[in-house]
């Protein structure tokens, strides 16, 4: 049964530190030619780089099904802002946005802002879940439906439907409701990387997507079914939860013998597990997770985009294609659709409004 | 002959803004922004304009529903419309009150870099409990706070936008100020235009005199020729003292247009948009405005109320209050006794009047009137109808100007900076 379950491929497009639009929408126009579900970019207050929403929102009108997830830290920055600038994302890319969640946990990031102390990486992940349930009810705090345009009664909105979020974090409260309407998606896809142990509870409570590092399928698998049984715990249909393995791929030295498989790779390969071979090996690995249910698909890093990522579209993704282990075009339209997830209802929307009673 | 400027406002939340009209489409969808954005091009304007929202606003502590209602951020949109311009300037509305210098300098300067050299920022402040119910800065600022923060997060920014050298080399920068006390590195080399030019859309004291020690643009209020002309002459006056010339500083009114093949049917055509914008409905809520009293009761094809305004009210949030509600109501009655009006006809005389009205030839005389008598350097054109209220401007007006020579035929230089007229900023190493 497990067999069945579709594959679901990501590749992030971030590398040495680019400044420009061209380069950023060549990549993800050619991760857009292999049909993957989306592409990342990196972003962090700590290294040299651009601010990755905007080049997403870039990239938004010159591609038209990949979905687009930047990193999006909530450690400095206010949550009010960090939901209106995803929402628009969505907003401009017609339903393909989502938002990786990311703390700062740096002396030196927090110093870039002078507001607060560097914090434990706990608290900062509790923030972070906070941040990611305001964001959320923001996006849920107009109902569809609420622009009305109603000249008899000069209403361009039903404020009935309209609603005050009140929430209140450890750390901050916002009031709302949103200055941006409900997005396409409803909610843009939450990613939500579990691979630290802080990061792990709001990955299984507020993530649509989560990453995982594992250095077999077996681990992989008992990561995945950790994931799901804390997910459901949180009152969550474990299948509203898709858990890619991140891998960084170096498919640089394809025309020699590969190294078996995988291990811990070096520190400048970022974090996590390290796939060096060809883009034929990456297939085979790809394929022997997915079939055995460990995974629901994978976040591909390559160590160098402009390669890497060609390599993977053109060898990898087109070999998995042949054999019809995953898509060869997108039936949907929207990020959500891609994953295989539905359109979230709305919490603040009545139950009489659907038809049963309260 | 004098060269004017021009940008386009996408149209605000307020009731200059028909909803109701069968040509209006979304506020939020991408395409009404592509429109705009694209039509201001085809027009070569200086600049594509989006204001800002933090809080929905209230009236009578409930959400105000008689107008458009949501908006998308700023520099989101912006950087989805460079996609898909080349060389129009684009302009966001970004609050110094409820940002930090690192994170909004850096969003700028990548706007600037996506846009190879078209970013503007308008520099507003707000200090209102009310919008600060949604930041964790909450609070309040006082008056005199707001614009030495501000004037000091500008400064701030453009310490980060030198922190690199021009020839692309990253060294750490270090502010220590009464607001801001940062030190580090900036992620992102020094923005093409050197620094994003600076707008700034405040008409107070503090906000002339900012504008004149900090703005490369001026988003101002005044409508008429003498009203703007005295506008003009005051700020122009202040940048001496800041050892900048008159050209540094750019005056831009923002105004509304109403076209007709004629004078004649242009009068009517502006009289028929008044009537959109002050519904039966928007014309209690206007009263409502000025008097701070829940007037919901009175007929809006009736007199005006007896009663005289509240001036402690707080019956309005999150827009600017009415400065002397008696005065203004006295003036209102006035009117209404005198031309024997009604509620909504007061209104409709008192408020939401257009500044050019004429045929294409009238308006395009009466702008470069305005230009060449020192009202205004240029125009901030505030549509009445989302996304096509500037298409009719664009095909008649603009090729008026450009063929007497009062704006130009096509974009000299590739940047926001090279279509003002503005020099680049001097490296501060």
């Amino acid at each position: 049964m497990s067999a069945t379950r579709p594959l679901h491929l990501a590749a992030e497009i971030g590398g040495p530190p680019r400044y420009d639009a061209g380069s950023h929408v060549a990549l993800a126009r050619l991760a857009e030619g292999g049909a993957l579900d989306f592409v990342t970019l990196n972003d962090s207050f700590a290294r040299p780089g651009p601010d990755a929403l905007a080049v997403l929102a870039r990239v938004a009108p010159a591609t038209t099904r990949i979905g687009l997830v930047p990193t999006v830290t909530t450690t400095h920055t206010e949550p009010f802002h960090v939901s209106s600038a995803v929402a628009t994302l969505d907003w401009v890319s017609k339903g393909r946005a989502g938002w990786h969640a990311d703390v700062s946990t740096t002396e030196a990031e927090a110093r870039l802002f002078g507001r607060r102390p560097a914090a434990p990486a706990s608290a900062l992940w509790q923030e972070a879940g906070e941040a990611a349930d305001a964001g959320a009810r923001l996006w849920d705090s107009w109902e569809d439906g609420a622009e009305i345009r109603d000249v008899a009664t000069g209403r361009f909105i039903d404020r009935d439907k309209l609603h005050y979020v009140d929430f209140e974090g450890s750390t901050f409260s916002v009031r709302g409701p949103a200055i941006v309407p409900r997005p396409p998606q409803g909610r843009p896809v939450t990613v939500i990387d579990a691979t630290s142990g802080p990061a792990r509870e709001p990955a299984a409570r507020y993530a649509d997507v989560a990453y995982v590092r594992a250095a077999s399928p077996e681990q992989a698998a008992a990561l995945r079914d950790e994931l799901r049984r804390a997910a459901a715990a949180h009152g969550r249909a474990p299948d509203s939860l898709r858990v890619l393995a991140a891998l960084t791929v170096d498919l640089g030295d394809a025309e020699t013998t590969p190294e078996p498989g995988l291990g811990t790779g070096p520190q400048h390969a970022g974090r996590g597990t390290y796939f060096r071979g060809g883009p034929v090996d990456l297939a085979e690995l790809i394929a022997r997770w997915h079939r055995g249910g460990a995974v629901d698909g994978f976040h591909l890093i390559p160590i160098t985009p402009e390669r890497d990522l060609e390599r993977i579209v053109n060898g990898t993704v087109a070999l998995l294609q042949h054999r019809s282990l995953f898509r060869t075009f997108y039936p949907g339209g929207t990020l959500r659709e891609h994953l295989g997830l539905g359109r979230p209802a709305n919490r603040y929307t009545r139950a009489s409004t659907s038809g049963a009673t309260s | 002959m004098k060269q004017m400027h021009l940008a386009a406002h996408f149209p605000g939340v307020n009731s200059t803004t028909v909803w109701a009209d069968p040509r209006s489409r979304s506020q939020i969808d991408f395409t009404s922004f592509e429109h705009l954005a694209r039509t201001a091009e085809r027009g070569k304007f200086d600049f594509f304009f989006l204001a800002e929202g933090l809080r929905l606003r209230e009236h009578n502590g409930r959400i105000h529903d008689l107008d458009v209602v949501g908006r998308p951020e700023s520099l989101t949109v912006l950087n989805a419309l460079a996609a898909v311009t080349e060389r129009l300037g684009l302009a966001a509305t970004v609050n110094a009150t409820f940002n930090e210098p690192y994170e909004l300098a850096r969003r700028l300067a990548t706007l600037d870099h996506l846009s190879e050299g078209r970013a503007a920022w308008n520099v507003v402040t707000s200090s209102d409990a009310f919008t600060g119910e949604n930041f964790r800065r909450g609070g309040y600022l006082d008056r005199a706070d707001r614009y030495t923060r501000a004037a000091e997060f500008v400064s701030t920014a453009r310490e980060l936008w030198d922190s690199w050298t021009p020839d692309g080399t990253s060294r750490p920068f270090a502010h220590s100020g009464q607001h801001f006390e940062i030190s580090g590195e900036f992620t992102v080399p020094r923005p093409p235009q050197g620094h994003p030019v600076v707008i700034q859309a405040g008409d107070s004291d503090e906000g002339r005199e900012f504008a004149a020690s900090t703005a490369d643009v001026v988003f101002t209020r005044h409508g008429t020729l003498e009203a703007g002309r005295a506008f003009y002459a005051d700020v122009k006056a202040r940048l001496a003292t800041y050892g900048r010339q008159p050209a540094d500083l750019k005056i831009m009114p923002g105004v509304t247009v109403v076209l007709g093949g004629t004078d004649e049917e242009a009068q009517r055509n502006a009289a028929a948009i008044r009537r959109q914008q002050v519904s039966p409905q928007n014309a209690i809520l206007a009263l409502e405005q000025v008097w701070g009293r829940d007037l919901s009761s009175y007929d809006p094809d009736g007199p005006l109320p007896s009663v005289d305004p509240d001036p402690g009210s707080s019956l309005v949030q999150g827009r600017v209050r009415v400065a002397d509600p008696l005065a203004v109501a006295a003036r209102w009655r006035e009117l209404s006794e005198a031309k024997g009006l009604s509620i909504r006809q007061t209104v409709i005389e008192s408020t939401a009047r257009q500044s050019f009205i004429g045929s294409p030839e009238t308006v395009a005389a009466e702008l470069e009137k305005f230009v060449a008598d020192d009202a205004a350097d240029g125009f901030i054109l505030v549509p009445h109808l989302t996304p096509g209220g500037l298409d009719d401007f664009v095909d008649l007006v603009v090729p008026l100007l450009q063929e007497r020579g009062s704006f130009r035929s096509e974009y000299a230089g590739s940047t926001l900076r090279s279509h003002l007229g503005l020099t680049e900023p001097v490296w501060k190493g």
